[in-house]
């Protein structure tokens, strides 16, 4: 099954390597992975997809956390979250088909953010799967470049997903704290 | 105060209570170096970078401080790489000090320059690159902390020369800040009192105690839960003595060279309750087989390695010393007594079949280790290096106490005994302190002999010479049809090689002469080496081939070899 996990970290020179790293060694299948800046200056957030057994998430969000480097990590598959990913898209294009791609653009209310005479390009936003269908359809027509960004996740209504502080002092969640 | 890089490098070390440093200098290092004599460190210049690390481990786990080990950029660095691996492995704490080439010079292959964070990352707890002076007083302090704090490892700190010259307004950051350090523990509300009634309600319970026990000194909490519900207890081989094996309840070690009643026990038990472990493979053999009638308990500080292996059905969160404590108060008085009866029946049989009417002819290895064991009255350390020694001391030396045997468990490291035994002698100098090696694993690090000499560390050597490598040999006679590829092993004069060093030294071929010249050794002031000739061909049984279940054990053939068990281990 697939997991949306997100993890926090701090943004230092080597964090991605030895996230990716990790991931390698470990042999968890990563479908994509997605990082940036979080609300917290010095803190990135990351958000990837994991594809496999419980025991593989499980040790995919363990062995992350104990990263010196990453302050928080949460699988959110199950809380209700807004999931996004954006792709732009070079289809090509003729005069008699410019016109039927701008309709379905509409359709996918995706837009069009650059116009060549043979080309254009599209830039859309939503769920995988509704990318992958406004895709499916494009590809009738030639796509000829496309890149995507992997999934993005926060979480719904009031519920706030935040890095921990980044002073050092820690939130007890239900537990004890404990040394790395 | 204003200080450079390399004097904050020594600060800090003074700062953690450690006076001792193992390394070999460079030029990429020279800096710390040209100022160490102003500090009141003693440096241990070794003979391979690699000893300096495993000093650094022998010294950390006879202390309980962080080790510490030097050394320069590019090969020195590497070279380090195996020690530190090991430590990764066996949770020891280290740090690692590397000089790194200038920064105008970082990044542009330049003489003696390699990326040791790149190729330390997945071999150290954490490491660091330190490009600017301002960075180096947190990465210090850190390093240390991170090295000794909830599950121990090795942390290295890359250092640019130009950064070791460099002057700041330095002072001992007192307090850390780095948001990652401390992390919550996601601990299941009721886990306490779901184990409590879990260990209440067994009526075949069993205790599985790892090196975790040692490290959170929970022996005492560890012995007290066992004996008030009278439980019985496995131990891993780095488990060794967190409850004396004379104990009653004690069985020794379990897994693949354990014995047949301890390895049933596990198999036979309703409720596993492990103890600061990781299911490594050497305990569990085939996993989809191990212990199949019992509930598991796991009491654990690293949350990575619960579920890792074995999905147990509670899990208790911390450090065992406060999780054991806490489950103490609950834990009904037991007697247990047709379990144990049980147990006993299985450690009789094993004790009549194989340990009765055994004779020792030929000087065979395992009557090395108990006569070891008599001779220091149990009253010693024991590091040895990898292979079939290894195992037949954790066998036949009955373990008192924890920490009693140092040995490379998790990465099975050859070389190691040695200069760990320096590293342990030197943290520990009131101890008498035998490495116990194979003629395979000395000549990997007998280069360390000038170290001791040079050092005067006055460890015992014992060497365990079979002429193969023992136990990739035993592979090789049980699994491969004796065809024996890359194994005899020719072994030079031991006698003269300790003359050449001025270590004084005999050889032993026969049984009579093997408790006098142990008892020579302790006495001498000083190293000394003893050359045990033993039986060549001689397997360390029982075993559990590697994909058996662990109940199925490969026994002992006959008569001509021995064996026997903690508690009820063989007349001589």
């Amino acid at each position: 099954m697939k997991h949306t996990v997100v993890a926090w970290m701090e943004d230092r020179p080597g964090v991605l390597t030895r996230v990716a790293s990790l991931f390698r060694r470990r042999g968890f299948n990563i479908e994509s992975l997605a990082v940036g800046h979080s609300e917290t200056p010095g803190i990135s957030r990351m958000t990837f997809v994991v594809d496999g057994d419980e025991r593989m998430v499980d040790q995919a969000v363990k062995q992350l956390e104990k990263q010196i480097d990453v302050t928080r990590v949460e699988d959110v598959t199950d809380k209700p979250v807004v999931v996004r990913e954006l792709a732009l898209v070079r289809v090509q294009t003729t005069t008699q088909t410019r016109a039927e791609i701008m309709q379905i653009v509409d359709i996918y209310r995706a837009q069009i953010v650059d116009v060549a005479l043979d080309s254009l390009i599209i830039q859309a936003v939503g769920t995988e799967d509704r990318v992958d269908s406004l895709l499916e359809l494009l590809n009738h027509y030639g796509i000829r470049e496309m890149v995507r960004t992997g999934r993005v996740a926060i979480t719904r209504g009031r519920a706030t997903l935040q890095s921990a502080p980044a002073n050092g002092t820690v939130v007890k969640r239900n537990g004890r704290k404990m040394g790395i | 105060m204003e200080r450079t890089g390399a004097q904050i490098v020594w600060e800090t070390i003074l700062k953690e209570g450690i006076d001792v440093v193992f390394g070999y200098p460079g030029g990429a290092i020279l800096p710390t170096y040209d100022a160490m004599p102003a500090y009141p460190i003693r440096h241990v210049l070794v003979r391979h970078e690699q000893a300096a690390a495993h000093m650094a481990e022998g010294w950390a786990r006879a202390t309980g401080k962080v080790g510490v080990c030097i050394a320069t950029s590019g090969p020195g660095a590497t070279n380090l790489v195996t020690g530190l691996a090991n430590a990764m492995m066996d949770s020891i704490p280290v740090v690692a000090i590397t000089g790194q080439v200038a920064t105008s010079l970082l990044g542009g292959d330049a003489f003696q320059e390699t990326d040791v964070t790149g190729v330390t990352l997945p071999i150290t707890k954490y490491n660091y690159l330190i490009t600017d002076i301002n960075d180096l007083p947190e990465a210090m302090a850190e390093a240390f902390y991170i090295a000794r704090t909830g599950r121990p490892g090795p942390v290295l700190v890359d250092i640019c020369k130009d950064v070791q010259t460099a002057k700041i307004d330095w002072h001992y950051p007192e307090k850390l800040t780095r948001p990652g350090l401390v992390k919550p523990l996601r601990q299941e509300a009721n886990a306490v009192a779901a184990a409590t009634e879990l260990i209440n309600g067994a009526s075949r319970p069993l205790i599985l105690a790892g090196h975790g026990v040692q490290m959170g000194g929970a022996q005492a909490e560890l012995v007290e839960l066992a004996e008030r519900a009278q439980i019985p207890v496995v131990t891993t081989l780095l488990g060794l003595g967190v409850i004396p094996e004379q104990h009653p309840l004690s069985l020794g070690m379990g897994g693949m060279h354990g014995e047949a009643a301890t390895n049933h026990a596990v198999q036979e038990c309703d409720v596993l309750i492990a103890v600061g472990m990781r299911f490594d493979d050497r305990i569990t053999g085939r996993l989809d087989r191990f212990a199949p009638k019992a509930k598991v308990i796991h009491f654990e500080l690293d949350p990575s390695e619960v579920g890792k292996n074995v999905r147990p059905t509670v899990t208790v969160l911390g450090d065992c010393k406060q999780t054991l404590g806490e489950v103490l108060p609950g834990i009904q008085p037991r007697t247990h007594e047709e379990w144990l009866a049980t147990v006993r029946g299985w450690q009789d049989t094993t004790y009549a079949s194989d340990i009765a009417n055994q004779e020792v002819d030929e000087l065979i290895p395992p009557f090395v280790m108990r006569q070891l064991w008599h001779a220091t009255q149990g009253d010693c350390l024991v590091v040895t290096d990898v292979g079939q020694h290894q195992m037949w001391e954790a066998q036949y030396f009955t373990h008192m106490r924890p920490g009693q045997l140092l040995t490379s468990g998790g990465l099975g490291t050859m070389g190691f005994g040695l200069p760990a035994a320096i590293g342990a002698k030197m943290g520990k100098p009131e101890e008498i302190v035998w490495a116990i090696v194979g003629d395979g694993g000395f000549q990997m690090t007998l280069q360390e002999l000038a170290t001791i000499v040079q050092e005067k560390v006055a460890v015992k050597i014992g060497i365990i010479n079979n002429g193969f490598l023992g136990m990739v040999r035993q592979w090789q006679q049980l699994f491969y049809e004796k065809r024996y590829a890359g194994t005899p092993m020719l072994s030079p004069d031991y006698m003269k090689l300790a003359e050449a060093y001025g270590i004084p030294s005999e050889r032993v071929t026969k049984n009579e002469d093997v408790a006098p010249a142990i008892q020579r050794a302790n006495a001498y002031d000083g190293p000394y080496l003893v050359e045990f000739r033993v039986k060549e061909e001689v397997n360390v049984y029982p075993m559990v081939a590697p994909g058996a279940a662990v109940g199925d054990m490969i026994r002992r053939p006959g008569p001509a070899i021995v064996q026997g068990y903690s508690g009820v281990q063989p007349s001589w």
